[in-house]
């Protein structure tokens, strides 16, 4: 079926379609190994349905997807802990897989909550449990990583810290990453694939073609595409005379 | 030993008890304890058919729950009614039937009232095995799907997208609800077993703070309720299975103190 060995997900034609309505459709993507997809739309343009569609979670699609992989971890874009369930961080964080006290340990390192161990989920702040979140997902050291709108609530600071982790984590691990996020400057800075979304792909590619196109202005408005201007001073890579992209001459 | 009736019924109640623990403190995770209600409800339609078809008592209710249990399931996905309605119905509706049925059965002396609140005086030795095997497979049930269900009670979506199967897993603990319901009617009876299940986990929530000591705690609870229930029972002269019921509230209310101490908002 695939003949890319660094394919993880491949969607072809994918939709929705529920109550008579689409949610979204004609959805193409591949997520490869150690490249960062980031979608990127407005509020109910099936941002989260895709990365759903992507992770197998609805029974009926129409179109297909296909994974190559089973190590995924997943952070959704809510996790409500009810009363009920006490649940420590070290509880939630071998949630789906066990892990070694080292492992569990580095990986909150990494998020910058370490110190939180031992603390009950109901009892963090919205922020350090986005970090929460996070961390469980790489500790895991998943193929396939897709995070919804996982900095939420962080602060600037740690917004950026993390978008670096994540940036990282795709190249150690060697990993897929799906992300879906609302910083447009930070999507033009650390991701490899642009998905502009509205219903269905308004339009994809790298960071510097998905700006120029006509569709991402009018959904994000002109600023939005100077911001790219601001980072292609910061652009590691060669652009050929049709616009293509040579990567990676750092 | 086995032939002093209050001793049989103490051995029941310690198997019960040790299964009423993990399970309540799933049901009350999952906020299932009106799906406890509908599974004991349909259980008097299993006794009902048992007694009419002379059939054994344990397997008709567990098989009766079962379905009632796997047809909730089913009409979850298929219908757009809210749980809540489906719950009342199914409850409701296989309650009424049992009725209708026992007004058929005139024929038969039966004991409605050991059915609804159960009799420890009928727990004869075959009971008590019923609950000790039973039980003992329930828990290796459990055991087997715990990291899965626990994951699927935390987060559903994110449990199914790492490559559990929480549908699979939802439905194997409804079963096992329902097998617990049936090893522990004649004991509890069917309007309290939901109690046993939640009176003593509610109380565990209180005084627990990881996911095992809750399950540790509430096992303790249902444990001391039993004892000291069905003590009281015997001297006093009371139902076992409301007196049972009745030590797992004095429990639940002790532990608000403790809530109090620890400053919880």
């Amino acid at each position: 079926m695939n003949n890319n060995p660094n394919v993880l997900v491949k969607i072809s034609n994918a939709g929705i379609h529920k109550n008579g309505k689409w949610l979204v459709k004609d959805v193409n993507l591949e997520i490869h190994r150690g490249k960062i997809v980031t979608i990127i739309g407005p509020n109910g343009s099936g941002k989260s349905t895709t990365a759903k569609i992507a992770l197998g979670l609805f029974k009926r699609i129409e179109g297909s997807v296909e994974r190559f992989t089973k190590k995924i971890s997943y952070v959704p874009q809510k996790v409500l802990i009810d009363w009920t369930l006490p649940v420590r961080v070290m509880d939630f964080m071998v949630l789906t897989e066990d892990l070694e006290p080292q492992e569990i340990n580095d990986a909150l390192n990494l998020t910058g909550v370490d110190h939180l161990i031992s603390r009950n989920l109901r009892d963090l702040s919205g922020g350090e449990f986005q970090r929460v979140l996070l961390a469980r997902a790489i500790a895991k050291k998943p193929e396939l990583l897709v995070l919804d709108e996982p900095v939420q609530g962080v602060d600037f600071a740690g917004e950026v810290a993390l978008y670096g982790l994540i940036k990282k984590i795709s190249e150690t691990l060697n990993c897929g990453i799906l992300l879906i996020s609302h910083d447009l400057h930070v999507v033009m800075s650390a991701t490899d694939y642009v998905v502009c979304l509205n219903g269905h792909v308004c339009c994809s590619g790298t960071p510097v073609d998905v700006a120029r196109d006509k569709h991402y202005k009018e959904l994000f408005g002109e600023k939005s595409s100077q911001l790219l201007s601001i980072y292609e001073h910061d652009h590691d890579h060669v652009h050929t005379a049709d616009g293509d992209i040579v990567k990676d001459n750092v | 030993m086995f032939d002093d009736f209050l001793f049989r019924a103490l051995i029941a109640g310690i198997g019960i008890a040790l299964v009423t623990g993990p399970l309540g403190c799933f049901v009350v995770w999952r906020r299932l304890s009106f799906f406890g209600d509908t599974l004991a409800h349909s259980a008097l339609l299993g006794v009902l058919l048992s007694v009419a078809f002379d059939l054994n008592i344990s397997l008709t209710i567990f098989t009766v729950s079962s379905l009632i249990a796997l047809l909730l399931l089913r009409l979850q996905k298929t219908t757009n009614l809210p749980s809540d309605a489906l719950l009342g119905l199914l409850s409701h509706s296989s309650l009424a039937v049992g009725l209708v049925i026992l007004g058929f059965l005139s024929f038969i002396r039966f004991d409605i009232m050991g059915v609804l609140f159960g009799d420890i005086l009928s727990v004869n030795v075959n009971d008590l095995l019923a609950i000790w095997i039973g039980g003992a497979i329930i828990l290796l049930v459990l055991w087997f799907i715990w990291k899965p269900l626990f994951a699927s009670t935390v987060n559903y979506e994110l449990a199914e997208a790492e490559g559990m199967n929480p549908e699979r897993v939802n439905a194997i603990f409804t079963i096992l609800l329902a097998a617990l319901i049936a090893i522990s009617i004649k004991m509890v009876g069917l309007l309290l077993i939901t109690g046993m299940l939640i009176i003593p986990t509610t109380m565990a929530r209180n005084l627990s703070n990881n996911p095992k000591q809750m399950v540790i705690l509430s096992i303790i609870g249902g444990l001391l309720s039993v004892f000291i229930g069905l003590y009281t029972s015997f001297e006093i002269n009371t139902s076992s299975g409301p007196t049972i019921v009745v030590v797992a509230l004095i429990l639940f209310i002790l532990s608000l103190i403790g809530i109090r101490k620890r400053n919880y908002g």
